[in-house]
């Protein structure tokens, strides 16, 4: 009884997670700046790979896999946002200056 | 479906390959050679060569481009001109690759199943190792057992290299670390780092012992545990990291891992048996193939950690 | 539907790959590299529970550790590096 259900959500998650990283990734390709970008990836990119992980998660059930896969979603979870902070700090060290829209109302 | 897969990496490989040799900035050809090195590992992913793939994965994205990115803070980042036309080293390597695809056609086709490699060697290998190894991994059986003095050998080479590093470049001990200002700067690095380094190097001895059953054994693990160093001294100065493992440490922990392992080899024939030899190093000889396995794959990751760890050492300390 | 979400991820890696041969400065590239190691290891796994053989998790797991340290190495050289002060220009 509880099977179909959980295949049912657990293809939700990985169709929801895929969903996120194609728009994470136009938004690497079509906005403006390094920093809009960066904020694009970070965020989409957490969020997809948290939905894909949780979708396989619910299709291993309980068992080792799952708990590598538990694994693998506490270190991403960790290292993207770190990864992205540190991208940041060192652009803004090497200089590079967000476009500032100058014109505000 | 596979092939779709495979043709789709094979071309991105190629344009990754392009985009390689026609850019300027060294830096981002690190960068590019890490995702062409991690591109390959799902090539050999999708071919169903699992340790292949593990091994590329750790050691060609992983050390490849920190060895790189190392050696470009020290020579500079930008590329420079070439100083001659290059014409003639062109119909040099056309002409010594058209000698060797052509000495080449005499042998069996690629996977050919009647070639003498697939009718006599992969097969005993592959039905021997469940009853006279018993490992599941028959890469690993391979490797460490089949193949054991050939793995010794590339230890030795890898240990060679470390000592080679180390009498060329020699190793300067450094005390400034990093000051005041940065401190405040990589707070978060800092923490993250002391959250993972454990978990890095707890993950190392996992893959090394793991490798009979699954994919992993000595010198990914090796790899890996490097990278656990590496990720410290990042976050926190190289004067720290050295101080947290000494450089005598490293060097008598490179060659231990080769005398480990050619410590076994003696064993089995002080033991009776030949150089190398596990099956005689305990009572039930599949007992002590697993020994056997599970010592050298020990000195290897050791040896492979130790060697790591000093050339990037070597390296980096040579920076001011 | 694994098949679909491969190919979904695939595309996003070739949409990374021409940030990362466009992008005109040092940090867009890395960004796409980072981004393109997450999307290989979501593959991965992917692909390893469509073939059915979960040893694929220990590759991602990996490539997921080695990923993050590699791209802290890179933005700590560029950071000394002297032509980084120029915005990394291309």
């Amino acid at each position: 009884m509880m099977a179909p259900v959980l295949d049912v959500l657990s293809w939700v998650c990985l169709l929801g997670g895929a969903f996120f990283l194609l728009v994470g990734a136009i938004g690497i390709l079509r906005f403006p700046d390094f920093y809009t970008r960066l904020h694009a990836v970070s965020v989409c990119d957490t969020m997809g790979a948290g939905l894909v992980l949780i979708g396989l998660m619910l299709q291993g059930g309980l068992s080792l896999v799952t708990v590598k896969l538990l694994l693998m979603f506490y270190f991403m979870l960790f290292t993207g946002p770190t990864a992205v902070h540190a991208l940041a700090e060192a652009a803004l060290q090497g200089k590079l200056k967000p476009v500032v829209d100058e014109h505000e109302p | 479906m596979e092939y779709f897969i495979d043709v789709v990496l094979l071309g991105l490989l190629m344009i990754t390959g392009f985009a390689i040799v026609r850019m300027k900035s060294l830096l981002a050809v690190a960068m590019l050679t890490s995702i062409y090195s991690l591109l390959s590992a799902s090539l050999f992913m999708v071919l169903d060569a699992v340790d292949v793939a593990l091994t590329e994965a750790a050691i060609g994205a992983g050390i490849s481009t920190i060895l790189m990115l190392a050696t470009i803070a020290l020579t500079g980042d930008e590329e420079q001109a070439p100083r001659h036309k290059p014409l003639l080293p062109l119909i040099v390597v056309f002409t010594t690759g058209a000698a060797l695809i052509y000495g080449t056609l005499d042998m069996p086709h690629y996977g050919d199943p009647a070639a003498p490699v697939h009718r006599h060697v992969a097969p005993t290998y592959l039905q021997d190792t469940p009853e006279k190894i018993g490992v599941p991994n028959v890469v690993t059986s391979v490797l460490a057992s089949y193949r054991g003095y050939d793995t010794l050998g590339e230890v030795t080479v890898i240990f060679t290299a470390g000592a080679g590093v180390l009498a060329l470049l020699g190793y300067r001990s450094r005390r400034r670390n990093i000051q005041g200002r940065e401190i405040k700067r990589l707070v978060v690095l800092r923490v993250i780092a002391k959250l993972f380094f454990p978990l890095i190097l707890l993950f190392a001895l996992y893959v090394l012992f793991h490798g009979d059953y699954g994919p992993g054994g000595g010198f990914q693990a090796g790899v890996i545990f490097a990278t656990g160093f590496i990720l410290y001294a990042l976050a926190f100065g190289l004067g720290n990291a050295q101080r947290l493992i000494p450089h005598q440490l490293l060097r008598i922990m490179a060659a231990v891992g080769v005398l480990i392992y050619a410590a076994v080899g003696i064993e089995s024939m002080l033991l009776g048996g030949k150089f190398l030899e596990y099956r005689v190093l305990a009572d039930d000889p599949v007992t002590g193939q697993h020994l056997g396995i599970m010592l050298i794959e020990l000195g290897i990751g050791i040896t492979v950690a130790a060697v790591v760890l000093i050339i990037l050492f070597c390296y980096v300390s040579r920076r001011d | 539907m694994y098949i679909a979400v491969t190919i979904v991820i695939l595309l996003a890696i070739v949409m990374g790959l021409v940030r990362a041969f466009r992008g005109p400065t040092l940090y867009d590239r890395v960004m796409a590299a980072n981004m393109i190691g997450t999307l290989t290891v979501l593959m991965v796994s992917v692909l390893g529970f469509m073939t059915g053989r979960p040893e694929f998790l220990d590759i991602a797991l990996v490539y997921v550790l080695i990923s993050f340290v590699s791209t802290i190495a890179v933005l700590r050289v560029s950071i000394r590096s002297k032509s980084a002060t120029e915005a990394g220009k291309e």
